[in-house]
């Protein structure tokens, strides 16, 4: 799905990411932990077009990323379903048409997949929400909302970052239930995150892998856990 | 690009009510493109009546005066009929005139009546006989005919009225001139102002623009919401300037045909139509002004 060769990112300042070999196979379950600035967001965003390995290649898809133009990058995006860290909405727009905005823009109308929407709704706990603008949900919400669009257009990958930082312990299992689910219909997910308490709880019901950045570098820090 | 011109052009007219939603509603920068662009076609408008109108009269002075003379007989009263026939004779044998009459007094009374009121009792004065001459193919020849004149009838004067008319033909054809840069000039500081309002929309809706872009929405998608909005704005707001500017011209206070130039200022059958066309234009500048400005700020985001 993912695949990143001997890729390096240096901001103007200096290198970050350096020689980093990465493959995430279709059907592959990984958590990305390290440091706070160690890149994780930064290694993230490469996985999405984002950013442009400065060096190395990464190809998406079984494309080189340097050869897409910016509409490739767009039907890319539709098969990669993102959550950010700092989730960002379309603040004009009630949550609904939000979770939505992935149908929308790519020309499938949200009306006719209605209940698929209504059922993704309930399983993040948004449903009496759903006329809410994203400006008067809390931080939890925001961060459930943004996993419903992410996953709304089924997609091949799901990357996310700290998708569950703001979020109880509950609401987090349900979250990661989603997550499993979709993994064992074969989508390829990648969970940036600190909280070893939520890898362990997916260790025991997926086979997952754990990567950790450390030193520019990415690891496989399987066993230890 | 041609592809994503037609899509577009398609997409303006179809509309996609959910793509026009993605950009947020902008109160107070929407009505100040509306009322701008209203203005602006609403100068175009006069801009236009102003071009056509000295065009016209350009014409006329150039075309129907560029036709005819006038022989003025300065002499005693009781040499001037004389004199008048003398140069009817002259002018009937003159190449290139194609009728020469003499005026009667009822005609020239006429003429005069403007200036000394209508109870003139024109034989007591030496007003001079008047000539008509109207010319025909390349038209006569002024110098050979003012000589011929001097010879036979001393009392005649020749006025083929190039002297008064040509700065008149060239004052006309300036001001057509002004009239049509005026109007290209309106046309291009519409450009402008939808260019520097799609801008602004552009700059302040930049994290609307990252969240489609994140989702996976094309350029083009972005590019359209964002074309569609300002040139439906620009379009509502020319035809409304558009309207009133038309209106204010048939309104013009007419002076009929004796009415001079600023009276003449107007539109003439078919020209009515010339009006019409600059909310289309405004449109289409609007369209390729957006489209222009959504590219470029979109070419320089992820």
């Amino acid at each position: 799905m993912i695949e990143l060769e001997n890729v390096a990112y240096s901001y103007g300042g200096g290198e970050l990411l350096s020689d980093i070999t990465l493959k995430l196979a279709p059907g592959s379950f990984h958590f990305l932990t390290g440091p706070s600035g160690a890149g994780k967001t930064t290694l993230m965003k490469l996985c999405y077009g984002a950013l442009l390995p400065t060096a190395g290649h990464l190809r998406i898809f079984g494309t080189d990323v340097r050869g897409l133009g910016r509409d490739d990058i767009a039907l890319m995006r539709r098969r990669v379903g993102v959550v950010h860290q700092d989730v960002k909405f379309l603040d004009h727009l009630p949550l609904t048409e939000n979770i939505a905005l992935p149908l929308n823009v790519s020309g499938r109308h949200a009306e006719t997949e209605g209940t698929d929407l209504e059922e993704l709704m309930s399983w993040v706990g948004l449903t009496n929400r759903a006329d809410a603008l994203p400006p008067e949900l809390s931080g939890g919400e925001r961060q459930r909302a943004a996993l419903a669009r992410a996953v709304i257009m089924s997609p091949d990958v799901i990357l996310a970052d700290e998708p569950t930082g703001n979020i109880d312990w509950e609401m987090s299992q349900r979250l990661l239930r989603l997550l499993i689910e979709l993994n064992r219909m074969g989508k390829t997910v990648l969970i940036a995150t600190h909280d070893l308490g939520l890898i362990r709880a997916t260790k025991a019901h997926v086979q997952a892998r754990v990567l950790r950045i450390a030193n520019r570098r990415i690891q496989l820090a399987g066993a230890d856990l | 690009m041609k592809r994503f011109d037609i899509g577009a052009l398609r997409a303006i007219f179809k509309g996609d009510r959910q793509a026009d939603r993605v950009v947020p509603p902008s109160g107070f920068t929407a009505q100040l493109t509306l009322f701008a662009a209203g203005a602006m076609a609403f100068l175009a408008v006069f801009a236009l009546a102003l071009s056509l109108a000295s065009g016209r009269l350009a014409q006329v002075w150039g075309q129907e005066l560029a036709q005819s003379a006038t022989v003025r007989i300065v002499a005693p009263l009781d040499q001037r009929a004389a004199q008048t026939e003398a140069a009817l004779k002259v002018l009937q044998t003159t190449k290139g005139v194609a009728s020469a009459r003499a005026l009667t007094d009822a005609e020239q009374e006429e003429l005069l009546s403007p200036w000394f009121g209508p109870e003139l009792a024109m034989e007591s004065l030496p007003v001079p006989r008047l000539i008509e001459v109207v010319e025909e193919g390349e038209g006569l020849d002024p110098v050979g005919l003012r000589l011929r004149l001097s010879a036979e009838v001393p009392g005649a004067v020749l006025d083929d009225h190039s002297r008064w008319r040509a700065p008149l033909v060239a004052a006309a054809s300036r001001l057509r001139l002004l009239g049509w840069i005026s109007t290209l000039l309106i046309g291009a500081a519409v450009a402008a102002m939808v260019t520097l309002a799609a801008q602004a929309a552009l700059a302040a809706n930049a994290q609307v623009i990252a969240v489609l872009r994140l989702v996976g929405a094309t350029d083009d998608y972005i590019a359209r919401a964002f074309i569609r909005r300002f040139t439906l704005r620009a379009l509502l707001g020319a035809a409304a300037g558009t309207l009133l500017g038309m209106l204010a011209v048939v309104l013009l206070p007419d002076a009929g045909e004796a009415g001079g130039f600023l009276t003449g200022l107007g539109f003439r059958g078919w020209h009515w139509v010339v009006p019409l066309m600059v909310p289309i234009l405004v449109g289409a500048v609007a369209f390729a002004a957006t489209g222009a400005a959504a590219r470029r700020t979109l070419r320089e985001l992820t």
